[in-house]
């Protein structure tokens, strides 16, 4: 490609990479090695966190573990939100999961320096730069309430197609379609946006004026982790009730 | 790549993400401006308005990233160009 060839030059004191990829074949799959790398290590950050926070549990919590159910009670409270009282209890761990997993592979991406680590292609960043990522996270999404639906209702979770009139059938079948496609989108959008106005001021102005820009990429980032589990949430309440 | 498919695609990719902000940036000053007043008359309830007001931005924000994603599709993975 002629615009990105010219925009990986190495004339340009920072490079912005996009579909540039390190690609490693496992199994006939070409997959994005840089994306796994990051996320494995957030996976790790994430287990470690969680069995620091659980491996001296005590009454009254100290250190780390009150950091963590801190944490839990944010992510509880996400669901509490949405579902309600009587419903949320047994979707706390997934909406949990879901923000921890996503705010993680955000903030990895802003706070550390992975340009210090050199790939042969493609740069290490947040795995929610790559749709791949955020299209699996919400078709997990997808995969949830239905399977809430179902497992609640029966075959009557059916029912909610044709209400409130029959005449909505299709948009109601279409809404199943842009329910992921819209959540993958805004996550990736707006994680790769952040991405590439810091890439785009370092490119112009290397010191001090991007920082107030790194430092709204991290609250936007926050806040989308925040978006898709508390969006999550409603989806899968408005499959339940 | 052919010159008038790369032009058209530049001029493509800037409209796109242009003419995507202005709606939710119209949108985004009437829902900030409506959680002032609110805050104005009500201080007390100003954490919960400040996480609505959080939510809704963000929604209108997908808008304007859709746009970017287009522009971004023209600009990086040009589907029209061999």
């Amino acid at each position: 490609m002629y615009l990105s060839n010219l925009m990986n030059t190495s004339l340009l004191l920072s490079g912005i990479e996009v579909g540039v990829h390190y690609y490693w074949d496992i199994a006939g799959f070409s997959v994005h090695g840089q994306v796994f790398m990051v996320m494995w290590f957030v996976i790790f950050l994430l287990l470690g966190a969680s069995l620091l926070g659980t491996s001296k549990l005590q009454r009254i919590p100290e250190g780390w573990q009150n950091f963590m159910e801190l944490v839990l009670d944010f992510t509880t409270e996400i669901a509490r939100n949405q579902l309600g009282e009587s419903f949320y209890r047994p979707w706390v761990p997934f909406i949990s999961t879901l923000f921890l997993f996503i705010f993680g592979c955000n903030w990895a991406g802003a706070l550390i320096p992975w340009k210090l680590i050199n790939l042969p292609e493609g740069e290490l960043a947040a795995p929610t730069n790559d749709i791949n990522t955020t299209i699996a996270l919400s078709l997990l999404v997808s995969v949830f309430y239905f399977y809430g639906g179902l497992r609640k209702k029966g075959l009557g979770y059916f029912k909610r197609y044709i209400q409130p009139t029959p005449i909505l059938l299709p948009i109601n079948i279409l809404e199943d379609f842009t329910k992921p496609l819209s959540l993958s989108f805004r996550l990736f959008g707006n994680v790769l946006a952040d991405e590439l106005t810091i890439s785009v001021l370092t490119l112009l102005v290397p010191l001090i004026i991007p920082l107030p820009i790194m430092g709204l990429g991290i609250f936007a980032s926050s806040v989308q982790a925040l978006i898709f589990s508390t969006l999550a949430a409603a989806y899968i309440t408005e499959a339940v009730e | 790549m052919d010159s008038l498919i790369s032009a058209a695609s530049v001029i493509a990719a800037g409209l796109s993400i242009g003419l995507a902000a202005i709606g939710p940036g119209i949108g985004q000053g009437q829902a900030a401006g409506a959680a002032v007043e609110g805050i104005a008359r009500q201080p007390e309830a100003e954490n919960q308005i400040r996480g609505t007001l959080l939510l809704s931005l963000a929604f209108m924000e997908a808008l304007t990233i859709y746009g970017l994603v287009v522009a971004l599709s023209l600009l990086f993975a040009n589907p029209f160009t061999s």
